[in-house]
């Protein structure tokens, strides 16, 4: 046994060599980006329950020689392009038309290497999800359930079973504070397309705007799953960031005679009623927009187990074992997209930038709409719940307290600004669902 | 090759416009209409309550036994606060909690109902 052979060999394949090969530095950026990231969700509590999985998964996936996600897999799953699993290749090429797919005659004719037997014996042609657990890792098969659109609509399961859509059955208004509120998401879109992202990157970055996690990641991982990392990682911070994004543009557009503002206490709201609202809602808005199936169906699913006080058992299990399962598992799946090669990119920058824009114009939106509430109203509507109509429950309604007893320590805002808060969460449903449609193929 | 491709052509500003104009619109659209529906449902179940309200009591039933007389109101009391789901010992804290932020005595709010935000 030649001992110094021996321990190259083991030096060349450890993880450290990859840092010193073509473009290693790149994960060496991103280890430190994780680490931020992880800085950020334990020492900053930054949504940490969903942050600290995205910042653990991007360190591992992020570490050479790991081999616990392959992108290229995931790209010729997307593309319906053959894959070899030896060398983990996508066989596809990008040109000035678009995806030009190689053929596997094509590939082994071109192939150089010397275990040309062992790469045409494995060569996939079309991947499934049982050629992905069979030829991925760990965090490609946690993935699966991100691509397959599970994780997000289980989560809304869970979300549905933690909201009380009374105060929105109270005052049905706010759903146009609900709506107003996804103006980011298109202005995001529009912004996005100037900047030549196509369509389905577009809609996927302006989602960003509807402040709802698990619908970027759907949205995302139906349109445009190559940008899944820097989307989700920008949606989750920003939503974190709500106080400091919302709280100056409330107090530049509302004066502080609106932001005293009383409003009278909403009428109560029967058992029955909330029995029946997820049923309706699931029914109308599926009929009207199919694709938002999988998230409204959830959200509805899950808020009806917990109305209907008979399925307590169910309804206790959506909301804490069921949502921290899932949570586990999308946070370090979603994180494991953020390979060093497709992060470390202009277009983060960009959608980093897009993102701010989105969230800004959703409070701006709902800002506004809730300022002709007012008027229209005759000063009844304080227009602080307006912010709250992106959807992120239930910290927009929290601001909107915050800043409504800023102005006046004896305003209760909180009740009336979940309204909206719960508007938005169907909103931005509703948004994602169009935007699935149109530019979904 | 790794490098995704985009695989849908860029848009120019007209249709990026029209795109985005068109699906804040369908937006709108969806949830004015469902704001339509739950104030239609609302309204039904008032309906609802209000001819159960109206329907004459069962003859059969037995005259109700006159109600036990409730313990007089504390001093300076206004009244009965209604708690939904919320025990008495945590609505007593939150009512102190909130004279305590407000800066005034107790004796001098009122409090209608106290219900559990979930």
């Amino acid at each position: 046994m030649d001992i110094l052979q021996t321990l190259s060999k083991l030096v060349n394949e450890s993880g450290f060599a990859g840092f010193f090969a073509n473009g290693g530095w790149k994960y060496l950026v991103m280890i430190a980006v994780a680490c931020v990231l992880l800085y950020l969700g334990i020492g900053k509590k930054f949504e940490p329950l969903l942050l600290v999985g995205i910042a653990f998964g991007a360190l591992l996936t992020n570490i050479p020689g790991a081999g616990l996600y392959h992108m290229a897999m995931w790209d010729a799953y997307v593309n319906e392009s053959a894959y070899d699993p030896v060398n983990d290749v996508a066989l596809y090429e990008t040109t000035d038309a678009g995806i030009r797919k190689i053929s596997i005659e094509e590939y082994l004719d071109s192939y150089t290497g010397d275990n040309k037997a062992d790469v045409e014996a494995k060569l996939v042609e079309h991947l499934s999800f049982t050629d992905v657990a069979h030829h991925g890792g760990l965090l490609d098969i946690l993935y699966i359930g991100v691509k397959a659109g599970v994780y997000p609509c289980l989560i809304f399961i869970g979300i549905g079973a933690m909201t009380d859509f009374g105060p929105l059955i109270a005052r049905p208004s706010s759903l146009l504070l609900g709506a107003a509120a996804q103006l980011g998401v298109f202005f995001a879109m529009f912004g996005a397309m100037l900047l030549g992202f196509t369509g389905p990157e577009a809609g996927s970055i302006g989602i960003i705007g509807g402040a709802d996690g698990p619908t970027a990641i759907l949205t995302t991982s139906k349109l445009a799953p190559h940008l899944l990392g820097p989307i989700a990682i920008a949606a989750y911070s920003y939503m974190a960031l709500i106080p400091m994004i919302q709280k100056p543009l409330m107090r530049a557009l509302t004066t502080e005679t609106e932001r005293k503002v009383k409003m009278e206490q909403a009428r109560e709201v029967s058992k029955v009623e909330k029995i029946i609202f997820p049923i309706i809602v699931a029914v109308f808005v599926i009929l009207l927009i199919p694709s938002t199936a999988p998230l409204i169906g959830c959200l509805m699913f899950g808020n009806l187990l917990k109305e209907t006080g008979v399925t307590e058992r169910l309804s206790d299990t959506a909301q804490n074992a069921l949502m921290n399962i899932v949570t586990l598992f999308l946070g370090i799946s979603v994180g494991a997209t953020t390979v060093a090669t497709r992060f470390l990119t202009l277009q983060t920058i960009a959608i980093v930038v897009l993102g701010v824009i989105a969230f800004s114009f959703s409070t701006i939106g709902g800002l506004l709409v809730a300022k002709l509430m007012y008027k229209l109203s005759g000063g009844k509507i304080n227009p602080l719940i307006g912010s709250a109509g992106v959807s992120a429950v239930p910290m927009a309604a929290r601001v909107s307290q915050d800043v409504g007893r800023e102005a006046n320590p004896s305003n209760f805002l909180l009740m009336h600004a979940m309204g909206p808060n719960v508007a938005g969460v169907i909103g931005s449903a509703i948004a994602a669902g169009f935007l699935i449609a149109v530019f979904g193929g | 090759m790794n490098t995704i491709a985009l695989t849908a052509s860029r848009m120019g500003i007209g249709d990026a416009g029209i795109a985005a104009v068109l699906g804040y619109a369908v937006v709108f659209f969806g949830l004015v209409l469902l704001m339509c529906v739950v104030i239609l449902m609302g309204k039904a179940m008032a309906g609802t309550r209000a001819k159960k309200a109206e329907a004459p009591a069962p003859a059969q039933a037995a005259p109700a036994a006159p109600a036990a007389p409730s313990a007089p109101p504390a001093p300076g009391s206004a009244g009965e606060v209604k708690l939904f789901d919320v025990p008495d010992k945590e609505a007593a804290m939150i009512m102190a909690i909130v004279a305590d932020k407000m800066g005034r005595p107790l004796n001098e709010l009122r409090f209608k109902s106290i219900k559990e935000v979930k």
